[in-house]
């Protein structure tokens, strides 16, 4: 296994503040990563980041061998690299089909069909409203839609930013079962999560995140035993 | 008769301000700010024109695509040179500049070419000289530029409307305006799209500007502000970032102020239109066709 992400003491602040105070860590092809950690430990701030939104002062991030530094956001995607952001962020005043025509915005059309096929085999529910306006979707569907925008542009690393956010249990356990599946279909998976559980029993490895500093790492079993992490993050 | 006569000659200014709006309401809709140099840009399509075709002595279609061209480029540059460093200031910070791009565009065109009126050429007449068909016995009177004015309107709309809703270019502005961050992650380039919305707002402008001057020959450098903030009005009015709300709100603000011209008083006619504006508002605040979509958490 080689590293596909390499993160390296990254930077960034909001205006004054510190948010990401050296943060470095790596993720290999076919792993699932999760970053974990409290409100505002830095964990969006990292993804954002990555994905260009934000910029780091310092250190390098790189994917794939490349530094991803030079690029401006727009570009970044077009690397493998995509991101479902937090809140989902869907475009709300178009149809579902749009939404993921937008995903494959940097595609250049040609496989169109063939990748909106597979997204709807993926998620059948989208199949079902695709003329649909997004606005009108349930929090889950709309938690689809940003996935599957996102894999339409054929992503090496997928990051999923809060997928489980503000869901029904019972959509969660959905939204966990379609990462796994992903996984399995060989998507790498950095995946942020405030469900820590949830995140460390499908997580390869997992890093924990406190005040914008990495503080402890390990496998996805190693943290959910870990007696630290259960009374932080696991309810004791 | 007189009715129909006011309600086409309505259309045909509604027809003018539903072009400039549609200016106004790309721009809004994905840059979030509202272009007061608008107008001005619609002045200086007619200038282009006028020189192209009463000094230069070319064709008037070729003096309209010149006029297009060069408001294309000057939209553009505007927004490169006054607005791009501005994307992260307070809005307030931007109107200011776009009110400031606006005198500026009108001192420019007073220094370039002086405040003497223009008679614009009419360029709408037939072989025969005639400016017009004239129906029922010549009681009901419509002229070339009317008939055109209300036709190049329709296509515009509908081209807009193909544009924004079939192409990936079309759509891509669609996502810009509503997240911008979003549309980044899809890797839609943003900077060049809302270059891309003024481009076509103002070389839209150029047609307005000739269009308006076909029908009000008097160019003067400050030919474009009156109709520049009628049609932002109509731009509200309809529901401002809504491509179909600005051609409603364009047409309406259109007849409303040609028939408070004939039936209340000439005098009284511009308060007459905006007094429909702030009823409007009172009742429905996001304008007729504004979206306030409801969002599912």
């Amino acid at each position: 296994m080689e590293a596909i992400l390499k993160v390296e003491d990254i930077n960034v602040y909001y205006g004054s503040i510190h948010a990401i105070k050296g943060v470095s860590f790596e993720v290999n092809e076919g792993e699932i990563v999760t970053l974990i950690g409290a409100n505002g430990a830095g964990k969006s701030t990292t993804l954002n980041t990555i994905s260009g939104l934000l910029h780091s002062k310092t250190g390098s991030i790189s994917f794939m061998g490349e530094n991803l530094g030079k690029f401006p956001c727009h570009k970044i995607v077009s690397k493998g690299l995509a991101l479902v952001p937090e809140g989902r962020r869907v475009f709300l005043q178009m149809t579902v089909q749009e939404n993921l025509e937008m995903g494959a915005y940097t595609q250049g059309g040609k496989s169109m069909d063939t990748d909106l096929e597979r997204v709807y085999e993926q998620f059948p529910r989208l199949k079902e409203r695709f003329k649909q306006v997004a606005g009108t979707l349930s929090g889950g569907e709309q938690q689809m839609l940003a996935m599957g925008r996102a894999l339409m542009s054929h992503p090496k690393l997928l990051m999923l930013d809060e997928p489980s956010m503000g869901l029904a249990p019972i959509l969660v356990e959905q939204i966990f079962e379609i990462i796994e599946n992903l996984h399995k279909a060989g998507t790498t998976i950095l995946l942020v999560e405030q469900n820590a559980q949830a995140a460390l029993s499908v997580a390869d490895r997992g890093y924990v995140l406190e005040t914008g500093k990495v503080v402890t790492t390990g496998t996805g079993r190693e943290l959910l035993e870990s007696p630290a992490i259960k009374k932080a993050y696991l309810g004791g | 008769m007189t009715f129909l006569n006011f309600l086409i000659s309505g259309i045909s200014l509604g027809s003018i301000y539903a072009i400039i709006a549609l200016g106004y309401t790309m721009v809004y809709g994905i840059a979030k700010m509202l272009n007061f140099a608008h107008g001005d840009v619609i002045m200086v399509g007619a200038y282009i024109c006028f020189y192209a075709v009463s000094r230069f002595d070319l064709p008037p279609l070729a003096g309209v695509i010149l006029a297009m061209l060069v408001c294309t480029v000057l939209g553009m540059v505007v927004e490169r040179l006054a607005y791009k460093p501005l994307r992260q200031a307070p809005s307030l910070a931007v109107l200011i500049t776009a009110i400031g791009v606006s005198y500026f565009l009108q001192n420019m065109a007073l220094l370039l070419w002086s405040s003497n009126p223009k008679v614009f050429p009419g360029f709408f007449v037939s072989a025969s000289g005639d400016t017009g068909v004239e129906l029922f016995g010549g009681e009901l009177k419509i002229s070339y530029v009317t008939l055109f004015t209300i036709l190049i309107c329709i296509v515009i709309m509908l081209a807009l409307t193909w544009f924004t809703g079939r192409t990936k270019m079309g759509k891509a502005m669609r996502a810009c305006s509503e997240d911008k961050g979003a549309a980044q992650l899809m890797g839609i380039n943003v900077d060049a799209t809302i270059s891309m919305t003024f481009a076509i707002g103002s070389g839209l402008a150029a047609i307005a500007g000739v269009l308006l001057c076909s029908a009000y020959p008097t160019l003067v450098p400050t030919t474009g502000s009156m109709p520049g903030i009628k049609a932002f009005t109509a731009a509200v009015f309809g529901g401002i970032g809504s491509i179909p709300g600005a051609f409603l709100g364009g047409l309406l603000l259109g007849i409303i102020e040609i028939f408070a011209k004939a039936y209340i008083s000439t005098q009284l006619s511009d308060a007459v239109v905006f007094a429909v504006l702030i009823i409007v508002l009172l009742v429905k605040p996001a304008g007729l066709l504004g979206k306030q979509i409801r969002e599912k958490v």
